[in-house]
């Protein structure tokens, strides 16, 4: 046995609103910089939707995750020896373009109002960032917003498709949920487990995945790997960029940018540990259904003597102990059982769990009916508008037990509540039907509804005492910032991919991250 | 005359070997961010599915090749049966073969780099140059398998290029022996030496990243900061 920490996520999906605030400020604080404007460490898909990149979630197209080979885990993408041995290494055949992302544009605002006379306003048009040519926009980002063209990318949503029965996308039936995604900071993950350099690595101290910029050589079969498609390429540096849980604020114990954002109060950050031996283990659980409950059982209790002592042999801290006992991801995750990992048949176990939505069914029991037979919320929940089988393709597999149960414990609790607070009657062997307690179920509302910071944020700060001279560490951990002139770029002095830039119409600028600062930051506002 | 196959012969070659050495250890230690395979797959990928593929595939057999015809001397081939008939079958038509390959892949990569817009909107000068380069000495090598070969079937590299060649190793070099070959096998030879001075400076650093370790290495990598004490 040797436990780990790692520091995890958990996202409400009954409280998200798609507003976008977690995508924008996780641009403007990481990916605003040529070369990966295309790059959304964070985006809010509308689902149901093909999503970003377009079909993600189709593996058999991407071929990223695990798959179990004769019982043996083994990257879907092939194994080690044909990635170096059968010219995979030349021409990876799986690896999506930019075309499936989008390809990233600016406008030329510059003609608004350099523009001469003429008989017509002028217009700012769209430019390729990449050749600068004027561009017709036909994908973008989130060109799925709100369902919008959902009736003709709705049906080849991989998780449409693997529901039996037809769904329809009239107006009458349609249903959608918003999936905000992030590199999942998976416990099993398959784009280290995919990179030939070694760049790629997980920490050991809080688990944040991060990639080596110097070890970097740009093979990309990270991009492949990950079935989350969650590595992205820079295409000024050529080296691979992923989301870096915002490691420098998660180390000061701050909440990530996306989490501190959030309108909604749906993200929680909280520390779990678990016993890295036994990572291979349930990776390997032969049934994809039985991987979510495996995942569950590899986390241990932060309460139990015996595993606090082992924790402080594995050289965990008592600090960060205490933060797993008060980590609302454990709550969430383990205890009330109400959050899911997405897609855990990648067999990643990853580390970003989802609490399903609620909201569709409300009027079922809600209304006048449901106050006659309190009972009517089981059935209710199976006549969801969204599809119990859609929710379970996504975050258990396919089970739609597991799923139903957590959307009881969250009807149930919404129902007590609302007895509790109108000074209802309420009978509480129904709590018991579905596994809770009074106490359990305030925890759980306090939790969820009031969301307080300090009760979604559990993070205790990295301890950086007496550890490795930071000067070596130079460039480890994802980003290098300016003062290196590329031999391979054309730039010369400060490097371009680094420091603030934006897409310019020409194509391939020469200008350094300051020329762009001061072109660009006007009256002290940013002109795009 | 003397003073220019001194030049040729003699200097530019071990100028582009000391540039070739510690031009690598400079930029090794100065920049490895920008130490990349630099591939534009991401950008267009169907051309250079059957560029790289062939171009790879092809100078990967070439090498082995031109080690085997300039670094083991011709008597050590003989000794171990291989006789000059049988040497000429495998450099002629299996070295032709591979080089045709590798200048179709050359050929087509090259087009693409120049004639795709935002591939070669990506580009350096320094990834249009080699890529130009690496074309045309790829062509000089075939020209000369194929066209001089035939032409002057008397001439053989074995004992004029090869042995001048290792000489430079035994910093002992013979330009004596270069003044008398053909040209295209003295343009090649040139231009070839010339790319490795360019090497260390281009995106062909990304061959000495070959990840062979990766096969015998574990799945996943975890890193820590290590007490100082």
């Amino acid at each position: 046995m040797k436990i780990k920490a790692q520091v995890a996520m958990v996202m409400n999906l009954d409280k998200c609103i798609g507003c976008h605030t977690c995508s924008v400020t996780c641009k403007t604080t990481w990916t605003n910089r040529k070369g990966a404007e295309y790059m959304w460490f964070n985006n809010v898909e509308t689902k149901p939707g093909i999503g970003y990149p377009k079909r993600w979630e189709d593996q058999e197209l991407y071929k990223g995750g695990w798959q179990l080979r004769k019982g043996k885990l083994e990257l879907k993408s092939g194994n080690k020896l044909s990635k170096v041995a059968l010219g995979k290494i030349f021409y990876n055949p799986d690896m999506p373009e930019m075309k499936d992302y989008y390809e990233p544009w600016t406008y030329n605002y510059e003609h608004l109002t350099n523009a001469g006379e003429s008989e017509h306003s002028p217009v700012a048009r769209a430019h390729s960032a990449i050749t600068g040519e004027k561009m017709d926009l036909d994908w973008g980002p989130n060109w799925e917003d709100d369902l919008a063209g959902a009736h003709i990318t709705g049906p080849l949503d991989p998780n449409i498709q693997k529901i039996e029965e037809e769904i329809k996308f009239n107006f009458e039936k349609s249903f959608m949920i918003y999936l905000p995604r992030l590199c999942e900071h998976c416990l099993n993950p398959s784009c280290v487990a995919s990179c030939p350099s070694g760049a790629i690595y997980k920490r050991e101290e809080d688990g944040i995945v991060l990639v080596d910029q110097e070890a970097c050589r740009g093979w990309r079969y990270c991009m492949t790997g990950c079935p989350y498609k969650k590595v992205y390429f820079n295409w000024q540096t050529n080296k691979a960029e992923k989301c870096t849980f915002c490691f420098p604020r998660i180390e000061s114990g701050l909440p990530t940018v996306c989490s501190e954002t959030c309108t909604g109060r749906i993200r929680y950050l909280g520390v779990l540990l678990y016993d890295a031996d036994r990572v291979l283990e349930v990776a390997s659980t032969p049934d994809e259904k039985d991987l979510y409950k495996a995942q569950c059982d590899l986390f241990i209790d932060p309460f139990d003597p015996e595993m606090i002592a082992q924790a402080k042999k594995d050289g965990i801290s008592e600090d960060w102990i205490e933060a797993a006992q008060n980590s609302p991801v454990y709550k969430l995750a383990i205890e009330h059982q109400l959050a899911f990992p997405l897609h855990p048949e990648y067999r990643t176990l990853p580390m970003v769990w989802y609490v399903p939505p609620l909201s569709p069914i409300m009027n079922y029991f809600e209304g006048k009916d449901s106050i006659k037979n309190p009972d009517m919320i089981f059935p209710a929940i199976e006549e969801m508008r969204t599809p119990i089988q859609y929710l379970a393709n996504m975050l258990t597999a396919g089970d739609t037990e597991t799923v139903k149960k957590s959307l009881q414990r969250m009807a149930m609790m919404r129902s007590y509540m609302r007895a509790l607070s109108s000074g209802k009657e309420f009978d509480n062997s129904r709590l018991e039907r579905v596994g809770m307690t009074p106490h359990q179920t305030e925890q759980m509302y306090r939790l969820l509804a009031i969301a307080k910071y300090e009760d979604r944020f559990v993070i205790p700060s990295t301890h950086r005492e007496g550890r490795v001279n930071p000067y070596r560490a130079q460039g480890m951990e994802g980003y290098d910032s300016g003062g290196m002139g590329g031999w391979g770029t054309e730039s010369g002095g400060a490097c371009d991919g680094c420091g603030p830039a934006s897409p310019s119409p020409t194509g391939t600028a020469t200008k350094s991250g300051k020329e762009i600062y001061e072109e660009n930051f006007y009256g002290g506002i940013w002109r795009d | 005359m003397n003073a220019l196959n001194q030049v040729l012969w003699v200097i530019f070659p071990y100028l582009c070997i000391a540039v070739f050495i510690f031009g690598h250890i400079y930029r090794y230690r100065v920049d490895k961010f920008s130490w990349t395979a630099k591939s534009s797959e991401f950008i267009e990928k169907k051309q250079l599915m059957i560029g790289s593929l062939l171009f790879h595939l092809g100078i990967i057999p070439v090498i082995f090749g031109h080690i085997g015809g300039l670094a083991v001397p011709k008597s050590w081939m003989q000794a171990v049966g291989v006789n000059d008939h049988l040497y000429h079958i495998g450099a002629i038509y299996i070295g032709g073969f591979f080089g045709f390959v590798t200048l179709v892949g050359m050929f087509l990569l090259t087009f693409r780099r120049f004639s795709k817009k935002s591939v070669r909107q990506l580009s350096s000068f320094s990834d249009l140059a080699v890529n130009t380069l690496l074309l045309f000495i790829v062509i000089m090598g075939m020209y000369a398998t194929v066209v001089t070969n035939a032409v002057q079937p008397d001439f053989d590299y074995r004992t004029t290029i090869s042995v001048w060649f290792r000489g430079l190793f035994f910093l002992n070099p013979n330009p004596a022996l270069m003044t008398a070959v053909p040209l295209s096998f003295q343009i090649h030879v040139l231009t070839g030496f010339a790319i490795f001075a360019f090497w260390p400076f281009t995106r062909l650093v990304h061959v000495w990243s070959v990840p062979l370790n990766y096969v015998g290495r574990s799945y996943i990598l975890y890193r820590r900061h290590k007490p100082t004490n």
